[in-house]
């Protein structure tokens, strides 16, 4: 059965999770939070859409929001920039109730008539949280099937009690209709876990905001998901391809590490359906006389004098003579200088390590160094 | 109505290319690839949008298609405007009959009505086979100074290379008094740079003169800059300083990429202040894997290295497997060199693919009789299959 996709409107929440993260998106959304070398997370749901076939995006901003729009531009690069739907950015609109925020619904409210004069039947809803390269072809077919009123996204395995707390784990039967829903339990083990994508005809979704809002309820997972599970017909989409989840920075540190197998790179970076980012125009990487680079990602611009191991460098990073960086991320511009040694170091953007600094941490806490410092 | 632009810079890319053989068969020479993630042309075009000429004509007629494509509506270098902008310009049908360009001042000729769409007061005419950056603006500046009809710009360049240049002989002024086109015993070593400014009245008259002429040969250096000097125009040279190279052979496309390397040689791509621009590819970074070796190359978004690479240019999207060897050569976009084999002192053309210990080309050390070599090239959407060999030299197109 097909769909058609140019039918779907796709909804981006750029803010959502930004606290679980708070040293990244200090100055930033959890969208434009830098990734995989030359990435912002919101490139991974945006580009997914784009390669779904989905005409038409709203981005849900709340705030922080300037390196969001830096990045997005006319969204020419996700090939958004149409005269005939295209990227549509959404931040507060505050007047009258609506103003900042507090859950998915309310921040829907605020988009209510961008939702409305779309001419779509079917809405996909996504965070900036997951990298993937998600089909949202295939589940919202499953959903018109189904004839469910929600659709949520799946993935069922053992996870630690550090990764559901801050999620929602979905209990459903047999066939997929979930029976009751948990929002961060503190549980560990096998269970399912929303991964924050949902699929919901327009109309029911404008109606459930309207109903919803006029109540007083602000929160997605509590107020529909939850309260509403016996009522109305959710059903889980079970998730099987590679993904990872950013919830915090430990999980950030290895989702980045994560694209170093090539295994899961090949998954995420498919050449028919690309993961699109802002040009930057930069000349390709630079390996120096004395380089020696091994199980790395990096990004054009870079000038590698040293040494880089199990790393990922993103656009314009140089790396001196006689350094040893090892285990880490640096994010654009970063310089280290020489006969530096680094090793489990996050860095923002612009950071600056001088000559013989050694900078080291643990596996299970990598150091980070806000933009723009100075070590 | 809209404004008038004071210089509108006219680009030859219409050459065949001949001299690059097999990389040319299918692509014009200003669409081959260069430096890892740009074609040729990028050169010419980001030093327009660099020096604040937005309006630019593109003159092509071999094998279009692909410049067409990538020049596309001019985003990548800034040049989509509502006014000017970037325009490929192939020959056209007229009313009076249809015609080949038959020399770069016909190129010009045909296409009168396009630049007198801007009324310029300048245009700069430009050829599509050089990698420099350059800022006409300043010279623009110079041939107002001067007040000139004609300038040329010119290198310096040593007397032992001079006779492979069109020479300026100049006066103590700069002004240019004569000329000779690759003379054997060179009287100065002012060698054209393929770069001209005309006061736009002037260059027209000329070029319609030209035309109505049937012995001429249509050709700038042969005919409008002769036929001005004779008639008393003002001719001057601007010197220039810097990077400046001719890539129209195989031995120095070969050589301009490995300048690109070379940290004595002085191009700067990392300049912000005056970046080439490029249509960029939607790759993922470069992955490095655990067995590779990479030392005094450029490597581009999109690889998978974990052979070993040394002096070398590796464009976007190429595959180099374990124990894989590259050395003093150049990869060119989405081509993929499998285990074991050798590229050395080559040119591996798009999408080709070098098979299992497959040996391409040679280091000098290794050869017996050094007369013998030279750089080896495999075209574009070439095979290679597993064991074969390209001697130094040797140019293929097809698969082995």
């Amino acid at each position: 059965m097909g769909v058609n996709m140019s039918k779907v409107l796709g909804l981006i929440f750029a803010n959502m999770h930004d606290t679980t993260v708070g040293e990244l998106t200090k100055k930033r959304t959890m969208g434009s939070v830098l990734f995989g070398g030359r990435y912002r997370l919101i490139d991974f749901p945006l580009s997914n859409m784009v390669n779904s076939g989905i005409p038409e995006v709203g981005v849900i901003t709340k705030s922080n929001y300037q390196s969001l729009l830096d990045h997005l531009g006319s969204a020419r690069e996700w090939d958004l920039a149409r005269k005939k739907g295209g990227l549509y950015i959404l931040p507060p609109f505050g007047s009258g109730e609506s103003t900042l925020y507090r859950g998915r619904l309310e921040a829907l409210y605020g988009a209510i008539n961008f939702i409305k004069h779309s001419l779509a039947e079917y809405v996909v809803l996504s965070d900036c949280n997951i990298v993937t390269n998600m089909d949202f072809k295939p589940i919202v077919e499953q959903h018109v099937k189904s004839g469910a009123d929600v659709t949520v996204v799946t993935h069922t395995g053992n996870y630690t009690s550090d990764e559901t707390n801050g999620s929602t784990v979905l209990n459903a039967d047999e066939d997929g209709v979930v029976k009751s829903v948990l929002i961060k339990p503190d549980i560990s083990g096998k269970c399912t876990l929303g991964l924050d994508v949902f699929v919901m005809k327009k109309d029911f979704l404008i109606n459930m905001i309207q109903d919803l809002s006029s109540r007083g309820y602000v929160s997605f997972a509590k107020d529909v998901l939850q309260a509403k599970c016996g009522e109305l017909k959710i059903m889980t989409y079970e998730y099987t391809k590679y993904f990872s989840r950013v919830i915090n920075m430990l999980s950030y540190f290895k989702a980045n590490q994560e694209l170093l197998d090539t295994e899961n790179a090949r998954q995420v970076f498919l050449p028919k359906r690309p993961i699109y980012t802002k040009v930057s125009d930069n000349a390709p990487a630079k390996y120096d006389l004395d380089s020696n680079v091994k199980n790395s990602l990096i990004a054009d611009g870079c000038i590698i004098e040293g040494e880089v191991e199990n790393s990922i460098l993103f656009r314009g990073v140089k790396v001196g003579k006689g350094t040893k960086v090892k285990n880490s991320i640096l994010m654009q511009g970063t310089v280290v200088g020489r006969d530096a040694q680094i090793n489990y170091l996050i860095t923002d953007k612009n950071v600056k390590i001088s000559d013989n600094h050694i900078l080291s941490s643990e596996p299970s806490y990598p150091m980070y160094v806000g933009k723009g410092a100075s070590v | 109505m809209y404004n008038k632009k004071e210089c509108v810079a006219m680009l030859l890319a219409g050459g065949q290319g001949s001299r690059l053989y097999a990389l040319t068969q299918t692509v014009a020479k200003p669409a081959v690839p260069f430096g890892g993630k740009y074609r040729i042309i990028d050169f010419p075009l980001s030093n327009c949008i660099n020096s604040g000429i937005d309006t630019v004509g593109v003159l092509t007629q071999y094998q279009p298609l692909v410049l067409n494509e990538y020049i596309g509506n001019g985003q990548p270098w800034d040049l989509d405007r509502i006014h000017g902008g970037v325009h490929v310009l192939p020959p056209y049908q007229k009313a009076s009959g249809a015609d080949w360009y038959s020399g770069t001042a016909n190129a010009i000729y045909q296409n009168i009505p396009f630049i007198d769409r801007y009324d310029p007061e300048y245009v700069i005419v430009l050829s599509g086979d050089h990698i420099y950056k350059m800022d006409y603006n300043k010279m623009l500046s110079f041939h107002k100074e001067k007040n000139a009809d004609a300038t040329i710009a010119v290198l310096d360049v040593p007397k032992e290379e001079a006779s492979r240049f069109g020479i300026m002989i100049t006066d103590d002024e700069d002004n240019i008094i004569d000329f000779e086109e690759k003379p054997a015993n060179p009287r100065s070593t002012l060698a054209s740079m393929g770069i001209y400014i005309f006061t736009w009245s002037k260059l027209k008259a000329y070029l319609i003169a030209n035309e109505e002429d049937e012995n001429a040969t249509k050709d700038f250096g042969k005919n409008i800059i002769p036929d001005m000097r004779e008639a008393g125009e003002k001719l001057v040279a601007y010197r220039v300083d810097g990077y400046w190279k001719d890539v129209g052979t195989i031995d120095s496309l070969w050589e301009a990429n490995m300048d690109l390397i070379n940290p004595n040689i002085p191009i700067d791509l990392y300049d912000p202040a005056w970046k080439i621009y490029s249509r960029n590819p939607v790759m993922p970074p470069q992955s490095i894997g655990k067995n590779a070796v990479i030392q005094n190359s450029m490597v581009t978004e999109g690889c998978y290295i974990d052979g070993s690479v040394e002096f070398s240019m590796i464009s976007d999207g190429v595959t180099v497997e374990e124990g894989a060897v590259i050395y003093d050569s150049i990869l060119m976009p989405g081509c993929v060199v499998k285990k074991g084999a050798k590229v050395e002192y080559a040119i591996v053309g798009e999408n080709s693919v070098v098979g299992e210990n497959a040996q391409i080309g040679m280091r000098p050390e290794n050869m017996e009789n050094r007369d013998d070599w030279g750089v080896a090239v495999v075209g574009h959407n070439v095979n290679v299959s597993d064991g074969a060999e390209v001697a130094p030299k040797d140019i293929i197109s097809e698969d082995i």
